[in-house]
């Protein structure tokens, strides 16, 4: 156990039927960090968030909140609250009441109540909205007043679902950076799920990425981007190229793998246990690809691609290019340093082996 | 021309309601308060008066009647509530699919038959031969026959079951647009079930609420057979003195007067109703 752990699952399972939406989940969130659960949508996210707003009841494991069980616990009596996905802000109240109605479960008294709300509204960056309607705030106002009606009531842990889904690109981008402070302002523990990635690694310490019910990997951004432990982690952070092929030999955590059109190329080993003949994946990050006409580097690996067209969109801006049928993502420096590439033109790709990883591919 | 052509469309499709309003409700009802004002003296002359007022509130039974007809039929209105809201909220939150249409049917379906056949229906199971009688003889619970009909109780029965369909129609309507996620944010908040229902919930469905009260209340008050059948001779139904003003006594002058004050009524209980829950009645029946 760690030792100052928030929120802690063992062992939980929802099943709906035959399948399983959440399927042995074990988690463990430390104190006052910001927890993404990311995965595509039907992954179970929505289930899991659900179980431990206590909306649900898992069918096996338990719930810990600060070393409490909490799987007996009705959702009103947890120290948890959850900002909706698409908010659920009383429309027969006002702002103030809004935020107001959690402290008069509480008993709060009305002046300390009044004194409360003002506070959070201004830590929100709402001074003086209480007696405005929530139908009068724009989108990314009544964000802050959910976060705020959670936040008054100083929970242990707030459950996060997918609140920025509803919000135009430009102000998604901005509400991302002010959750990130508004965290780390009052310290408090954050789920957050999402099927965003950016979401996820910009505002998370810790990020789990959820697959069919399950955990793929739990590990800072960072870690996730670069490390991925598996080949569902590769393809779904961040852009990835992937090319197919078979191991020729293994040596020092590198293998060398025949792509299906008999190039050799090399990367580093992730799997554990690769053979020799078996099929494998290598994953490649387009901003690892260099473009290169004679070996620039001894120890780089390289292949030999077409370009089919450049995609210019500023600083990400990537060259398409074709490897027997597949396409293949090459970022493209706008400093001037990038060959002119013309259409159908043959283009040598470059890359350390180390930046590549080699998953041993499923069974067909 | 064109503008001309587009007048006269309005009003080819205008004229049936302007009939209907006029020749049904405006030209009647002004008929009424015309006659509630005659007094009768002789044949040959009129005279105007407010003899026929005064006799209302001068015969201690007019107004008992008509007092009594308003308190029942707003506690009619308020139990027909009390049983319709958990109806409404199982169809349009619990029922999913399939039953959910099953479930509205069933609540429609009686309404197929017209409100004599439903009256006789309920006459049927609640007289002194009827069927509850000899099922609580047969199990032994009374010696001898029970008369349940022909009291204030058998009277509101058959007034609450002939509101029900058109109290559960704009409740469910309501309850039906409100987001569950309400719900779960007002339990995940800290509220019990009482406090989520009525902070929650029942501001939400308010305009539903006053709706179908609305319609429920002035059923009733205006309703006639169903008193008539189910309360027997002395149920004092407000409608029942105007009939017989009408019809029995032809003294059409104290049955229009009557019948202004009712409308009066029902007029006032609804401005009532709408100023007190802060509803419009625009908003209440858009």
């Amino acid at each position: 156990m760690a030792t100052e752990s928030d929120l802690s699952c063992t062992g939980l399972i929802r099943r709906f039927g035959n399948n399983a939406a959440v399927d042995h989940i074990s988690l463990d969130v430390p104190a006052g960090t910001f927890f993404s659960i990311l995965g595509p949508s039907g992954c179970g996210k929505t289930t899991l968030l659900r179980l431990l707003a206590g909306f649900d009841k898992p069918d096996e494991g338990d719930i810990h909140i600060r070393g409490q069980r909490m799987n007996d616990v009705p959702p009103n009596r947890r120290p948890v609250n959850m900002v909706f996905q698409h908010l659920a802000l009383f429309p027969t109240m006002s702002v103030g009441d809004n935020i107001g109605y959690g402290l008069k479960r509480r008993k709060v008294a009305i002046v300390e109540r009044r004194k409360r709300i003002a506070g959070v509204l201004e830590q929100v960056g709402l001074p003086g909205l209480e007696h405005r309607n929530p139908q009068e705030l724009s989108g990314g106002q009544r964000q802050r007043v959910a976060l705020a009606r959670c936040l008054v009531l100083e929970p242990t842990l707030l459950l996060l679902d997918e609140p920025l889904g509803a919000l135009d690109l430009k102000l998604r981008e901005q509400m991302k950076i002010e959750l990130k402070h508004l965290q780390k302002q009052f310290g408090t523990t954050f789920v957050y799920i999402t099927h965003d990635q950016s979401e996820a690694m910009v505002m998370s310490d810790q990020v789990a990425v959820m697959k069919d019910g399950r955990f793929d990997q739990v590990a800072p951004p960072e870690e996730l981007y670069r490390e991925p432990a598996t080949p569902f982690v590769a393809g779904f952070v961040g852009d990835n190229n992937r090319l197919a092929g078979e191991v020729v030999s293994v040596m020092d955590n590198l293998a060398e793998i025949r792509l299906d059109d008999g190039e050799l190329v090399r990367g580093r080993v992730v799997s554990a246990g690769l053979q020799r003949g078996a099929r494998a994946e290598l994953y490649i990050r387009p901003e690892s690809l260099v473009f290169t006409d004679e070996g620039l580097n001894r120890g780089f690996s390289s292949m030999q691609a077409k370009v089919r067209t450049t995609l210019f969109d500023g600083a990400n801006s990537r060259v398409e290019a074709d490897k027997s049928g597949q396409p293949v993502y090459a970022r493209l420096p706008q400093d001037g340093s990038a060959p002119k590439l013309m259409a159908n033109s043959a283009v040598r790709l470059a890359w350390d082996p180390m930046l590549a990883r080699v998953f041993g591919a499923d069974k067909p | 021309m064109k503008s001309s052509a587009g007048r006269l469309s309005l009003w080819l499709l205008l004229t049936p309601f302007v009939l209907w309003i006029v020749l049904l409700v405006l030209v009647p009802h002004l008929q009424m308060l015309r006659v509630s004002f005659q007094v009768r003296e002789s044949w040959d002359t009129i005279a105007w008066g407010v003899q026929q007022y005064q006799n209302f509130f001068i015969e201690s039974y007019y107004w008992r009647t008509f007092v009594r007809t308003g308190v029942m039929s707003l506690f009619t209105t308020f139990l027909t509530l009390l049983i319709a809201f958990p109806i409404a909220w199982y169809i349009a939150k619990m029922a999913r699919g399939r039953s959910k249409g099953i479930l509205f049917m069933a609540c429609l379906i009686p309404f197929w038959a017209s409100e004599l056949v439903r009256t006789y229906g309920w006459m049927i199971l609640l007289r002194e031969s009827g069927l509850f009688s000899s099922w609580l003889q047969a199990l032994g619970w009374v010696d001898g026959p029970v008369e349940m009909l022909y009291n204030d109780v058998a009277v509101i029965i058959g007034l609450v079951y002939n509101g029900l369909l058109f109290m559960v129609v704009p409740l469910v309507t309501t309850l039906d647009g409100m987001d569950e996620n309400l719900v779960e944010a007002g339990y995940d908040l800290g509220g019990g079930h009482a406090t989520v229902l009525r902070e929650i919930v029942v501001p939400w469905a308010m305009p539903g609420i006053v709706s179908g009260c609305i319609v429920v209340f002035m059923l009733t008050l205006g309703s006639y057979l169903t008193p008539v059948l189910m309360g027997g001779k002395d149920s004092a139904w407000f409608t029942e003195q105007i009939f017989t003003q009408f019809i029995t006594r032809f003294n059409w002058e104290q049955g229009a007067a009557l019948g202004v004050l009712l409308l009066v009524l029902s007029s006032v209980m609804v401005w009532l109703g709408l100023t007190l829950s802060g509803q419009s009645l625009r908003k209440v029946m858009g």
